[in-house]
């Protein structure tokens, strides 16, 4: 039992310099609350008055009854016409529209006839998640708007099915992303960043005041370091996880409807895989500031290719396979799993091993560069 | 260099040290009441080996620069060695090979009965290392230090081995103190303290009274002295001639290469050098004269006097009748500890450019 007695001992240790250390100790529990009110209110998950250009090759009471509606809505500002496909491309793809709607020629004769015409709906999705809710509401728009006209001879249309057939283009971006992506994925992105630089900082800092040579003279092995080191910030990691959880549920509204159990567990290997990243960079830089760089050029990746800023599937192959290294792109899938699919272990199980796997890699990795000596 | 400490050890004169025999301790212990070294306890096993540290051919490069170069040391438990050479000749390194903290290029040999290359665990587990720059948690408090150090050793009945440790040194009243916060010379109590709070078989200690006050200095040899009193053995390395005398055996290494080693009196021996001493007004214009001529290897004013050390005598006395001056008196007198080194650093010199 003297492994365990020295891993206490380190553990205790770290423990009272987290303590002592209240800027870093804040900064802890101050970027989570930060990050989420940056990213949870500022960037918006539904955003409306979104600007809409309207391409009408026929022009009737019933289209101006729709074009009113979608005006109504407030999901969209229709900004102007535009007389030809050319120039509405152009204003989307200049980013001047979010959306251009078309209505073909022979549009309101063919839906009285009851033949569904087209409505040609073309959305910007660069920003996926800018169009996502607008194009969700579409559908009730449409029949909402109509039914005031459809009195009559045509009530019957206002039965069933909508009387007109919405198409939707999303350009640029075929997925659109979940409205509940961003602060679930935030959890991870907090995780990630605090997660590997306090602990590659935690040790080079050792390095640097000079306190490395005398741990080395101590009879401690590196495991036990690594286990003492790291285990007080397992505890800060779930610290924020909570407050994490506890926001998105109480103030985003975001659903849980999987099991705390299975969330737990992918809480508890994406922490263990991101502090096993943080030693194995502590054992290679040399300064404190080294530390933060290496942090940040797996941090950037992270995010990028994880899915957490692009969808997933909208990039190439290549970046996908790359992708598939961080344990943020796994951790992000186990997250909005349980949280929002309530996916059960089974089917999350694909993403569960990956972590895993990179979790052993890295700690390998680590007590391969470990040096119990000062060369 | 060196010459602000030569006072203490003109104060003392070279010859207090000379009765010494290897086994006998030295004078300055024999106000304490104490046993002989061999009987000490930690002495007593029969499979302890005889020699604390016997290590052969230690050799260590930094890139291309060889910083510790086939070094042998012999030295016996129990007693106190003293290690010196100038600032960069490798005492550091030296000291982290032997307790493992560095990986020879070469060289074998055990430390405590050891191997220095494959059982550096055991070794950590009985010495007591004491890094030359203060190397205790800052923001800790020197017992929560202590205490650290305890529990990475798994110390039994940790409390009162902290609060003894804390006793002894005079450190209780300051338990609460964060380290950093500490004077120079407090930092290096807490640091003996801890180095020694499980009761090592062997400390090495570098440099552990740099920029330390004389009293707080004296204080911190009767540490030393009393642990190894008790059995201990010490491989302390200094810069300072009196502390260098108040050991057993003194090592002197100059860039990396072992230079001398064995008694401070038997090293004055060994050294082949002879020292003229002038007195009088007017002897400091004479050091610039001096200089570079034939006979004076080395001319250094410390104690109001004039020292001019060569290894030729016939040189030096001609030097001496040619600069027979009034007011100015000329004796020879045995060269001190310090004349020695400052000597062995110049013909370490020659010797790197040579090869
Ligand atoms: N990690 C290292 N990398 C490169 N060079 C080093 C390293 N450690 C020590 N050196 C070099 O090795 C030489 C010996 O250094 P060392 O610290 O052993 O000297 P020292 O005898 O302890 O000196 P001082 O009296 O100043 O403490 C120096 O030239 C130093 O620059
Ligand atoms: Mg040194």
């Amino acid at each position: 039992m003297n492994w365990l007695r020295r891993i206490l001992a380190i553990l205790t240790k770290e423990f009272i310099q987290m303590r002592r250390d209240r800027l870093t100790f804040g900064m802890m529990i101050v970027v989570p609350v930060v990050q989420l009110a940056l990213f949870g209110f500022a960037i918006n998950s539904d955003p409306r008055h979104l600007p809409t250009l309207l391409y009408l090759e026929d022009n009737s009471a019933i289209v101006r009854s729709l074009t009113a509606g979608l005006q109504n809505s407030t999901y969209f500002d229709i900004t102007g016409q535009v007389s030809t496909a050319e120039a509405a491309t152009r204003a989307l793809q200049s980013g001047d529209a979010a959306f251009v709607v078309t209505v073909p020629a022979g549009f309101t004769r063919a839906m009285l006839r009851g033949d569904r015409p087209q409505l040609l709906i073309e959305a910007d999705a660069s920003d996926p998640s800018a169009a996502s809710n607008a194009v969700a509401m579409l559908d009730q728009i449409a029949t909402s708007a109509l039914k005031q006209d459809l009195k009559g001879e045509w009530a019957g249309l206002a039965q069933g099915p909508p009387p007109v057939d919405i198409v939707v283009h999303r350009m640029y971006n075929p997925e659109g992303i979940s409205q509940y992506n961003i602060v679930p994925g935030l959890l991870g992105v907090i995780l990630t960043m605090t997660m590997i630089m306090i602990t590659s900082i935690a040790m080079t800092r050792e390095t640097e005041r000079g306190n490395m040579e005398n741990l080395l003279a101590m009879p401690a092995r590196p495991w036990e370091v690594m286990a003492g080191k790291i285990t007080p910030y397992v505890g800060v990691g779930l610290i924020q996880t909570g407050i994490v959880l506890l926001a998105a549920y109480y103030i985003f509204h975001v659903p849980f409807v999987g099991s705390p159990w299975i969330m737990a567990l992918g809480v508890g290997l994406f922490i263990i895989a991101n502090l096993a990243v943080g030693f194995t960079f502590s054992t290679i830089a040399r300064s404190q500031m080294q530390a933060m760089q290496m942090t940040f050029f797996f941090f950037l990746p992270s995010i990028l290719l994880s899915g957490f800023m692009f969808p997933f599937r909208g990039m190439p192959g290549w970046a996908q396979d790359i992708g598939q290294i961080f344990p943020l792109t796994h951790f992000l899938r186990v997250v909005r799993g349980v949280m929002l699919k309530g996916a059960d272990f089974h089917a999350l199980w694909p993403n569960i091993w990956p972590m895993l796997v990179f979790i052993v890699a890295a700690m390998t990795v680590a007590m391969l560069r470990y040096r119990s000596t000062l060369d | 260099m060196i010459s602000p400490y030569t006072a203490p050890l003109a104060g003392r004169g070279v010859g207090g040290l000379s009765g010494i025999t290897p086994n006998i301790a030295p004078p300055h212990l024999k106000g304490f009441t104490m046993s002989e070294p061999e009987l000490a306890p930690e002495l007593a096993p029969e499979l302890a080996p005889e020699l604390a540290i016997d290590v052969r051919g230690l050799t260590k490069s930094f890139g291309k620069l060889k910083v510790v170069d086939n070094v042998d040391i012999a030295m016996p438990r129990g007693q106190v060695w003293g290690f010196l050479g100038p600032n960069g000749s490798g005492k550091t390194t030296t000291i982290r090979m032997l307790c493992g903290l560095l990986r020879p290029d070469a060289g074998e040999g055990t430390c405590l009965g050891y191997d220095i290359l494959k059982q550096s665990r055991q070794i950590k587990n009985n010495v007591g290392y004491m890094t030359q720059k203060f190397s205790y948690w800052e923001d800790l408090s020197i017992r929560e230090n202590l205490e650290f150090v305890a529990n990475l050793y798994g110390l039994k009945n940790r409390h009162e081995v902290v609060d003894q440790a804390l006793e002894t040194l005079g450190l209780a009243s300051r338990a609460k103190q964060l380290a950093g916060t500490l004077s120079g010379g407090w930092k290096q109590r807490l640091a003996l303290a801890a180095c020694t709070l499980h009761s090592p078989k062997m400390l090495m200690l570098d440099e552990p009274t740099a920029g330390v006050d004389p009293q707080a200095r004296r204080d911190f040899w009767d540490q030393i002295h009393r642990l190894s009193s008790q059995g201990l053995t010490v491989l302390v390395s200094t810069h300072y001639m009196d502390e260098a005398e108040r050991c057993d055996q003194i090592v002197y290494i100059a860039y990396g290469k072992l230079m001398a080693q064995g008694r401070v009196e038997d090293i004055i021996t060994q050294s082949g050098l002879y020292t003229f001493i002038a007195e009088g007004t007017g002897v400091r214009d004479l050091m610039e004269r001096l200089r570079g001529e034939a006979g004076a290897d080395h001319v250094a004013y410390f104690g109001n006097a004039l020292h001019v050390s060569g290894s030729d005598l016939a040189g030096l006395r001609d030097l001496v009748a040619r600069h027979a001056v009034a007011g100015i008196t000329w004796r020879q007198e045995r060269p001190n500890l310090e004349d020695v080194f400052i000597h062995l650093m110049g013909q370490s010199k020659d010797n790197s450019v040579r090869t």
